[in-house]
């Protein structure tokens, strides 16, 4: 709170691991900019002056050039350029390549605001709250346009695609309230879609979550419509074989395919599969699967991943959290539409390695998401919840 | 060396004089030779210019087919082939009427220059007519890019027929339109470019008809012969791209 | 058979001494602006000249719209809420802004003004290749211009000048058909124009006028030309796929078909990356031959400027994705496009080090043109540096599509080419209309330009690191100090840009007559009368001596490998 209260910055706060290399980084190139600059600036008014006409008809002796001078500048600038080249690849390698031990946080972005669910289930929108010192990994889709997600103070952004998912993660290394914002523009309210980052202490963390009502885990939720969309009566779960490939312990491994190629099974393979059934067929099936496209919303399809990775628990990561999510809520399940694939998850669950997350159990399916989705202000907009980019167009062209 | 320039200058420019009474020579040129390399390079340059036009669609193309092959093969399934073909021959057939008017304008044979250029468009139009029907079956059976998309059942089951027990041959319909998107873009422009090609080579039939032309000036033909040929070419592409992909 | 033997003879005019010794001839009787006077004579003309004038006017009109519209934007963000107008109306500012200093007063500006003008008379030709062509190429700018007009009138674009997908296709619900039919046909424009350099270039060199003789401003309009002709038909395309999508609702930037609206990123950047080169290059141009002329120096280094205007050119097709870091491009990719847009750098690094090095032991005057080339060099050098940090992959996460950005292409665009294109324009003044600008006010109004400019920016690149991102209707209020600056500088900015539009006018009717070569400067441009006749020579000029050739070739100090072979007759040559 203290950042807002004072009228002028001229540097933003360093509040996450890279944010201190991103500035070294910064400033080493202010650093080289300035001199390079000088050095042109101080050396042409030198000339300037001290070879200033002094009678209007002179002509000064001709130089043609000189290919020492001119092997020099341009050896000489591209050198010190790999420099800014290799410290930022570097970088950027830090920055997007993903920590196996983060906490995952799924984020929907919408017009014109941004939708968090974080592990255990709670929801927010526009804030988000993390916890200090913990690597947080954020899987990002969006339901209508591109925008981007960034965190200066953080020193992170990425675009947020229709179709895709990108990531980016973090680890906040100071408490306080951090500017979010959209920068890829979205439309009128552009400027109006970002909040604040949150990061507070473990145990305030913690209290946080254990105070926020209707958090079902994605992994549960996934699971609800797991059953609901019927995949289960064909993917079992639990791995006995079906006519379709097993999806237990597939994630982050290699699929032979039936053309010949190799994938390797990540949240965009399987988003395609559930989407696209026919573009990647495992070897050995035949394409029978047929499209979920129209049918499943980005946050849906979001938890679904979830409960697909976390069928394979060598490769899924550890998003358990101590806290406990909302366990007091029996009556969502049975109060939602499709409540009827709400089947008792363990019944399903016969591999025992599936993991035993303690909110797992809780849950009872996708219907609480649903109450929980209508509670939130951005399920008031019309085409909210269709999925790509097929919603009626308000042209008048 | 300045010499040499110089003398080459002087000889450019005699020769200038010599010519400059031709009526076709535009008053900022030295000569007709000057204007007519001018002419030819300013064509080859548009012409690449058109190259990095289609090519942004090829690029779509080799894209989409990469990561949908069977809804690409199963939507030129759907393309008639017969009538490709046919149009592929007529344009062939368009480019030796026009090569040959060419030819004719060279040796000074007006009527005959006349004769071909008419052939030309004739061809042209042809082709339209030809791309037309295609057009029209297409837009009979709904199979337009867009909300109200219908995929040709007949065409699919008969498709799935052919690959029988093909694991492969399962088509998203929704994926489908990107084939015809593609299809209607390259060829929609294709055609525009044949419309603009029909419309130039009309322009010239009017000044060969006025004796605008001679053996010694004729570089509006050979331009506008230049522009056809790189048109069928285009076409040369497209025809098995679009039309055979499917029909393995 | 020609009198022109050197730079210093002039062919056609009775000589009269000068106080300074130099021939200084009576201006011709005819030239290409009294020819006629009939409004027919002008909007049928297929004289070069007078078709860049037409252009002049017409692309100062749309500098001035879009300043306009810069200074609705300042004004807006002088407060961190949104309160002049509202926040669909901003984007609408921005989105005009920026279609039409990019489409209609850019990429048009330096070629087709000042392109038009110089491209013949530098190399010897009566007139472009095409004349009817360059013509076409006018009316096909007009034809644009009123349709993005009347887009912008009928309410106007919110997309943002880069009309992203799906926004652009499936969301906004402004004229972005028109407006990007408007700017299809604004391509066409340009690739005539290029079209017609390459040709003339090629074909309507005077003789003598070899590739290397030519002033370094043809060899910047070739580069420029160039990518006019490779680049323009992808954005043209992509356009057109735009807008069939808004019309069927469905194409191949369509994901749920299987499309990609990163594709049309990818598309998008292919052009309007090089399209920076297009706004670039010929401001490169015009300051090589400014710096040359004020200094009375040869360009240090021709070649290596010469050749680095087209490895700009070549280079720039290859760096596009350096705009997608942030948009899940693969890393590998981030990688490659980091790496070649480090490799563009090297050649405006070059050229920025061969203008510093041509003012040593120059005779170095401080008219206006020279400032603004001064200024320009810096402004640029700052402008490429920082262009640096975006293109270091770890740096631009943070900086991209922020005011960063903004602030870096604002001095490259503003501090660059926009600088360039004043200090060309008074520059060539004398020539175009056969008047003398006041030097004075010309001085004094560069000056207002660099410290407006640099007040307005400056404080962007700060905004930018602390976050603040682009095209933001309202931001929070601790970035509202160094906003104020910025609005600040802006209004000194404007005065800076309205005081040569005064001056310039009046010196039309009030203005000293011209000399044929006021600057005593060396290109063929200057051996014929200011303004020059409609044919520009009266003679076919045949060019015996190198660019810039200020001193005999023998009194040329050799420090490299570019003494040219010939040693032309220099018996003529009175200078000392």
């Amino acid at each position: 709170m203290f950042l807002l209260q004072s009228p002028v910055r001229l540097l933003p706060e360093q509040a996450s691991t890279i944010s201190g290399e991103v500035d070294a980084l910064y400033f080493y190139l202010w650093g080289v900019s300035a001199v390079m600059t000088l050095l042109v600036a101080i050396v042409a008014a030198f000339f300037v002056i001290k070879y200033r006409r002094r009678a209007p008809d002179e002509i000064p002796r001709q130089i043609a050039g000189s290919m020492k001078l001119e092997t020099l500048w341009s050896v000489i600038p591209f050198i010190i350029m790999l420099t800014f080249f290799g410290w930022g690849l570097k970088l950027y390698f830090t920055m997007y390549r993903m920590p196996k031990d983060a906490m995952e946080i799924s984020v929907v972005g919408k017009q014109w605001m941004w939708k968090f669910q974080h592990p255990t289930g709670q929801r927010e929108i526009n804030e988000l709250h993390v916890p200090i010192g913990q690597k947080i990994k954020l899987i990002m889709t969006t339901e209508d346009v591109i925008h981007a997600l960034s965190i200066p103070d953080f020193r992170i952004k990425s675009d947020v695609v229709p179709g895709r998912y990108t990531a980016i993660w973090f680890e906040a290394t100071k408490t306080g309230r951090y500017h979010l914002f959209c920068t890829e523009y979205c439309g009128t309210n552009h400027s109006g879609m970002g909040g604040f980052v949150e990061v507070m202490e473990r145990n305030e963390y913690e209290a946080w979550l254990s105070g926020n009502l209707n958090a079902v885990s994605p992994i549960v939720a996934g699971e609800g419509h797991f059953n609901s969309l019927g995949c289960v009566s064909c993917h079992s779960a639990g791995g006995a074989g079906g006519r379709c490939p097993t999806l237990a312990g597939i994630f982050g491994k290699q699929q032979p395919l039936a053309d010949g190629g190799n994938v390797t099974v990540d949240e965009a393979y399987i988003r395609e599969s559930i989407l696209n059934p026919s573009a990647k067929i495992v070897a050995g099936y035949s394409n029978i699967m047929p499209t979920y496209q129209g049918q499943v919303s980005e946050e849906q399809l979001l938890q679904l991943v979830s409960y697909i990775k976390s069928l394979s628990p060598a490769a899924s990561n550890g998003i358990q959290t101590t806290a406990p999510a909302r366990e007091n809520n029996p009556s969502t399940g049975v109060a939602s539409p499709s409540g009827q694939g709400t089947t008792n998850p363990d019944s399903l669950r016969s591999n025992p390695l599936a993991p035993t997350n303690p909110n797992a159990e809780a849950g009872r399916g996708a219907g609480s998401t649903r109450a929980n989705d209508a509670a939130s202000p951005g399920s008031s907009r019309p085409n909210s919840s269709s999925s790509g980019g097929n919603q009626p167009r308000r042209e008048n062209q | 060396m300045a010499t040499q320039t110089l003398n080459h200058a002087d000889a450019h420019h005699d020769a200038a004089h010599d010519e400059e009474h031709h009526p076709g020579l535009a008053h900022h040129f030295d000569n007709m030779e000057q204007q007519r390399d001018s002419g030819t390079l300013g064509m080859w340059v548009f012409l690449v210019t058109e190259i990095m036009f289609f090519g942004g669609m090829f690029l779509a193309y080799m894209l989409f087919r990469a990561s949908n092959p069977n809804e690409f093969a199963a939507g030129s399934y759907q393309l008639d082939v017969l009538l490709g073909g046919i149009n592929t021959a007529v344009l062939i057939g368009s480019s030796l009427t026009m090569a040959l008017a060419v030819f004719f304008a060279q040796t000074g044979n007006k009527s005959l220059l006349v004769l071909f250029l008419l052939a030309t468009i004739l061809l042209g139009f042809v082709f339209l007519g030809i791309k037309a029907v295609e057009y029209g079956t297409k837009f009979s059976h709904g199979t337009i890019p867009g909300r109200n998309f219908k995929v040709e059942h007949k065409k699919m089951e008969e498709y799935e027929e052919h690959h029988h027990g093909d694991a492969a041959a399962n088509v998203d319909p929704a994926r489908l339109q990107m084939f015809f998107v593609i299809y209607f873009m390259l060829t929609g422009v294709h055609a525009l470019h044949m419309i603009i090609g029909i419309g130039v080579m009309s322009v010239l039939v009017f000044f060969a008809l006025r004796n605008r032309y001679s053996p010694e000036y004729h570089s509006h033909i050979e331009l506008a012969g230049l522009y056809w040929h790189f048109v069928d070419i285009v076409w040369i592409f497209l025809f098995p791209l679009l039309y055979l992909i499917g029909r393995h | 058979m020609s009198s022109i033997n050197s730079p210093f003879d002039k062919p056609f005019e009775q000589p009269v001494d000068s106080p300074g010794g130099r021939m200084r001839p009576v201006p011709a009787e005819r030239n290409y602006l009294n020819a006629d006077y009939s409004v027919r004579s002008w909007l049928l003309t297929k004289d070069h000249k007078r078709i860049a004038l037409l252009y002049l006017f017409s692309v100062s009109f749309f500098f001035f719209i879009g300043s306009i519209y810069a200074m609705l934007i300042r004004l807006e963000l002088l407060t961190p809420k949104g309160d002049l107008v509202q926040a669909a109306t901003y984007n609408k500012l921005f989105t005009h802004h920026g279609i039409i200093m990019i489409f209609l007063f850019l990429i048009p500006s330096i070629p087709a003004i000042l392109g038009n003008f110089l491209v013949p008379l530098m190399i010897g030709a009566k007139d472009l290749a095409f004349p009817k062509i360059n013509l076409l190429s006018w009316y096909l700018y007009m034809i644009g211009a009123v349709i993005v007009s009347s887009a912008i009138m009928i309410g106007g674009v919110d997309t943002g000048w880069y009309f992203y997908v799906p926004y652009s296709s499936n969301f906004s619900n402004t004229y972005v058909t028109l407006a990007g039919l408007g700017i299809f046909v604004l391509g066409f424009s340009s690739i005539l124009t290029g079209l017609n350099f390459i040709v003339t270039t090629h074909t309507m060199r005077a003789p003598g006028m070899t590739w290397f003789r030519l002033p370094l401003f043809i060899w910047s309009h070739y580069a420029t030309s160039l990518i006019m002709l490779l680049g323009t038909p992808v954005i043209a395309i992509t356009l057109l796929l735009l807008v069939f999508e808004r019309t069927f609702h469905v194409g191949i930037f369509d994901p749920t078909i299987g499309g990609d609206p990163v594709l049309f990123q990818h598309l998008f950047w292919f052009y309007s990356h090089p399209a920076v080169y297009i706004m670039l290059l010929p401001g490169m141009a015009i300051i090589s031959e400014i710096i040359a002329t004020f200094s009375r120096k040869n360009i240090f280094g021709y070649k290596f400027v010469a050749f680095s205007s087209i490895a700009i050119a070549v280079f720039g097709f290859l760096v596009w994705g350096h705009h997608l870091f942030s948009s899940s491009q693969s890393v590998f990719a981030g990688m490659i496009f980091s790496f070649i847009s480090f490799a563009v750098a090297v050649p405006s690094a070059i050229k920025v080090f061969n203008w510093t090095a041509t003012l040593f032991r120059g005779s170095i005057s401080y008219d206006t043109p020279m400032l603004y080339a001064l200024g320009y060099i810096g402004l640029f050098a700052i402008g490429g540096l920082t262009g640096l940090f975006l293109a270091s992959l770890g740096m631009d996460v943070h900086l991209t599509d922020t005011y960063f950005v903004v602030a870096h292409f604002h001095y490259v665009m503003v501090g660059g080419t926009l600088l360039a294109y004043l200090g060309g324009i008074h520059y060539w003044w004398p020539k175009i209309t056969g008047r003398l600008y006041p030097e004075g006010w010309g001085r004094f109004s560069a000056l207002i330009v660099f410290v407006g400019f640099n007040l307005t920016f400056f404080p962007q690149f700060l905004l930018g690191f602390l976050g603040m991102p682009r095209r933001y209707h309202a931001y929070p209020p601790e970035y509202q100090v160094l906003n104020v600056l910025s609005s600040a500088g802006a209004s000194i900015l404007a005065i800076g840009f309205t005081i040569p539009l005064i001056y310039l006018l009046w010196s039309l009717r009030y203005g000293p007559k011209a000399t044929d070569d006021p600057w005593m400067a060396t290109g063929l441009e200057w051996r014929t009368s200011s303004p020059p006749p409609t044919e520009n020579f009266v003679e076919t000029p045949i060019v015996t001596w190198e660019a810039y050739e200020f001193a005999p070739q023998e009194t040329m100090k050799v420090v490299g490998k570019l003494t040219p072979d010939d040693k032309p007759d220099r018996s003529s040559y009175s200078g000392n």
